[in-house]
Parts: structure tokens; sequence; C-alpha cells
């Protein structure tokens, strides 16, 4: 039958010439082409030591964020855990007492917040769905360990550090 | 027999025993750097600055590993085939001149340790033996493709033989000797051999790829047909001396290679360099040059080993017997004919 894009193309399986029977040629013609790659840079990234550079939006670890008085955004609404497709966000709201005020912005927060960083596929649902701008994934990759329950981190992990007051 | 004598060469056996397992040891972190920066990777790095004491590491894996000798297996065989392929491995380099004679003293010392009048007969038949190692592992371990691993690697051994032993003929043509340190006398400064014979060193070369079971021709160990070959069943420090041993070959055979062909511990210009650092440092150099030719070709069969995909076996078997032979046998004839027309 007539091709209809007339792409198709027709190889002749032509029988070997006598240098090409020989193999000499094409070996050394490979070896040139192998030692080319020797003096070439290497790909490899040396992990961790070296980090390749990331995209803007690419999401890594999460952080808790305070807002510019040091005080933590987050206020346990619980729409991050609820947004989370892989069921990876957990917490405990707590009441703020008056004495706190500097630590917390609004009256309710998170006394216990926990990602569990095995569950976590990094779609970044949570960070849409935050009201307040509290939590980014714009962390490091999260590191390997050994033990499952390593993985969950808590507010130890996830909180960014307080503001230094200069 | 004086007891200097007796030290010397106990001295030089051991020297070179070390030598060789320190290279092979090295080959196989080499292989690994060379693959690695043949396919734009770094290689291993981990172990030490640069990855250097990766073999290390590597050896003390081999021997921490457990050691599992299959129910069914030939036990005393499946004992002795790697220690017979370390030994055959290890007593090719007995009969390399290693560099001039040394002269400490008045005494002279050959940096060789037996000039037996034979030598070539005598690597060709320690490289013979090495296919037993191979063959008695793949016997012993009773399981179908350590067999059909033995049965390719000893007809392969011998194909190739037969293409070794006719192109080392015209060389013989060439030299009328069969005793190395005369051969490698003979190629003082840069009168070397490979200049003589370029086809029958490229016959070489090809069968000593196959010899040593390197690729292109490393049917006997390839995966993706026969599991792992003839070293299926071993583990431990048993594999560890098959795979040690290939890497021995590999040094001995370029050893062999630098010695017939490209002139041994011989460089141009070594008589000048010789009236300008003295008779002691001079051979020493020389065993430099020949270290630095051996370092060369075990990077060539690296490089070929990452270049070429590795040929089928009618493929193999066709170029042994049909090509190989068929080419040694004119050059044979070629060289014959010059020599005579020569001497006419």
């Amino acid at each position: 039958m007539e091709s209809l894009s007339n792409k198709k193309k027709v190889l002749e399986q032509k029988p070997l010439n006598f240098a090409e029977r020989m193999y000499l040629p094409a070996i050394v013609k490979g070896l040139g082409t192998t030692m080319s790659h020797f003096f070439k840079k290497s790909a490899t990234v040396r992990y961790p030591e070296v980090e390749r550079e990331f995209s803007i939006n690419w999401r890594g670890m999460h952080s808790l964020k305070r807002d510019e008085e040091g005080r933590e955004r987050c206020t346990a609404c619980g729409l991050c855990a609820l947004s989370c497709p892989a069921e990876a966000i957990t917490m405990i709201a707590a009441e703020r007492k008056p004495e706190e005020k500097e630590l917390y912005r609004e009256e309710k927060y998170a006394a216990v917040y926990e990602i569990n960083m095995l569950r976590c596929i990094f779609c970044g649902l949570c960070e849409e769905a935050c009201p307040k701008e509290a939590i980014y994934l714009d962390g490091p990759i999260v590191p390997s360990d050994y033990l499952r329950k390593d993985f969950i981190y808590g507010k130890d992990k996830l909180v960014e550090a307080p503001l230094e007051v200069k | 027999m004086d007891i200097n004598f007796v030290i010397e060469k106990f001295v030089l056996v051991t020297a070179l025993f070390a030598i060789s397992l320190v290279i092979a040891m090295y080959s196989t972190y080499a292989e690994r750097k060379v693959a690695a920066f043949l396919q734009d990777r770094l290689g291993p790095d981990r172990a030490g600055p640069f990855g250097i004491l990766q073999p290390l590491a590597d050896g003390l894996k081999m021997f921490m590993k457990e050691e599992i000798i299959p129910s069914h297996a030939s036990k005393w065989l499946f004992m002795v085939g790697p220690g017979l392929a370390m030994l055959c491995a290890c007593i090719g380099t007995a009969v390399i001149p290693w560099g001039q004679d040394l002269n400490v003293d008045g005494r002279i010392i050959p940096l060789q340790v037996t000039d037996i009048n034979v030598g070539v007969l005598y690597i060709f038949g320690v490289v013979s033996l090495g296919v037993y190692g191979v063959m008695i592992g793949g016997w012993a371990s009773n399981n179908k493709y350590s067999l059909l691993s033995a049965i390719r690697a000893a007809s392969q051994n011998i194909s190739y033989e037969v293409a070794m032993g006719l192109s080392i003929i015209a060389l013989l043509l060439v030299t009328n000797s069969l005793s190395l340190r005369e051969i490698v006398e003979q190629q003082h400064e840069w009168r070397w051999n490979v200049l003589y014979q370029p086809l029958g060193f490229l016959i070489f070369m090809v069968c000593s790829f196959a010899e040593t079971n390197r690729a292109p021709f490393d049917l006997p160990e390839c995966e993706t047909e026969l599991i792992g070959g003839y070293h299926t069943e071993y583990s431990s420090m048993k594999l560890g001396f098959y795979l040690f041993a290939e890497y021995i070959n590999m040094f001995v055979s370029s050893a062999v290679m630098a010695t017939l062909y490209f002139g041994g511990y011989n460089y141009p210009g070594m008589e000048w360099v010789a009236t300008q650092v003295g008779p002691i440092a001079a051979p020493l150099i020389g065993t430099a040059v020949l270290f630095l030719k051996i370092f060369m070709f075990i990077f060539f069969f690296m490089w070929v080993r990452w270049t070429i995909p590795r040929f089928r076996y009618d493929q193999l078997m066709n170029l042994g017997w049909k090509g190989l032979i068929p080419l040694a046998i004119a050059n044979i004839v070629i060289t014959g004919i010059v020599i005579a027309v020569k001497n006419f």
C-alpha cells in the first residue's frame, strides 16, 4: 500500500564492504568517540557536598513561617491537612494564653504540628490551601534516615528559626 | 649456589608477587575510574581521597561475605578452581625481564627471576593452563550455566591460542630466539619488534584479549546469557580470586606484549640517558619505562572494554578461525620471504 505521509524510507541492506568486514576502522572510530568523552566534564553532582541548582518553583522540605515580628503564623485551621492528598499532615490546636502574645500571631495556634515525610508527595497543595501564608515548601531535600519514626517531622524541625534582633 | 643468589631471587619473587597483586588491586579501581570517565561520570570517590582506598574496601567486603559452597558441587574441585586460576596468573611474571642487570658493588643482579631459553613457550604454557581454573570452576559448580561458560572459555582459548602461536612464530623468525631476555636485548633503543611485525602484533593483541577473557571477547562471563558465567556459584573471596586472576592476567599479558613487541625496558635515547645518570639509575629508569608501557596497555584493555560491545559466539569463532589464523599464516609466509630475500 502506498504511504500517505510519504515519510517512509526503505532501507537497503548492503553487504559489508572489505573495510567494514575488517572491523578495525569501526573500532578505531569507536575508540575515538569514547576517548572524546574521557576529557568531557562529568555530569555527576557530588550530592551531599554539592547540590544541583533547583528551579525557583522547586518544592522541598516544608517550613512553618513566622511573621515580621517573629510570631508563628499558623493558626491550626487544618486546611493544609484537609487539602493534603497523601494525608501526611496532622496537628493539635491550642488556645493562646495572654502571655504568649509574642509567640503566636492568632488566638489559636498549633501545639503539635506533624508532617510525615514518607507520606508527603511534595505536591504543594498545603502551601496553596494555607490562608495565613504559614507553610511553604521552600526547604532543602528531605534527608534520608534509618527509622520510620524519624521521618515524622514535628515543629522542632519545621518552624523557621526565630528572627534575629539586631 | 651461594646464599646471596637465594636471597636475591627470593626478594625478586616476593617483590614481583606483591607488585602483581597491587597492580591487580588497583586495576579494579582503574577500571572503574576509566569506565566512569569514558561515560562522563566520576567513579568511586568516597573511600579516601579520589577513592584510592576503594580496592581495600572491596577486598574487605569480599573477605567478609558469606562463603557458600553449593551442596551439589564437587567440593574439592570447587575449592581448587580459584586457586588454580590465581596460581597460573601469578607464575607468568617469572620469565619476563623487568630491567637491565643491576650492578651493585661489582655484583650483577639480573632483574629477571629466571632466563630460561624457551621463555616464550613457558608463557604459552602458563597462559593455556590459565583456562583450567575457569574450566574446573565451571565444572565443579555443577550448574548448567557455569558449565556452558566453562566450555565457551575452553573453546575460545584453544581457538585463539592457535592464532597467537602462529603470530609468535613470525616474531621468532625475526628474533631467532625464544629467550625473552634476548628478544628484549635485540630491541635496543628504538628497534622495537612492532615496527617489523605490525600485523603480528595486531593478531597477538587481539588474541591476548581473548585469552584474558576481556571484552569484547568476555563471552565466558556474559551476564545476559550465562548469569555470571563460570563463577555463578562462587561467593566471597573465591569469587574475588577469579576476578583478581583476570586482572593479574591482564597485567601479565600487557607485560608480555610490551616485552615481545614494544621493546620491554628499551626506549629511544637510553644510551644517552645511561651516560647521564650512571649505571645504577639507568636500569631502574628502564624498568619504569617498562611499567609505563604496561600501564598503557592496561589502559588500552580498559578503553576497549568500554568501547566495543561483546562479540556473538559465532562471530568470535569466525574471527578466530577464518580471520586471524589465515592472516597469521600469511604473516609467517611474508616474513619468511622477506627474511630469505634479505639474506640471499
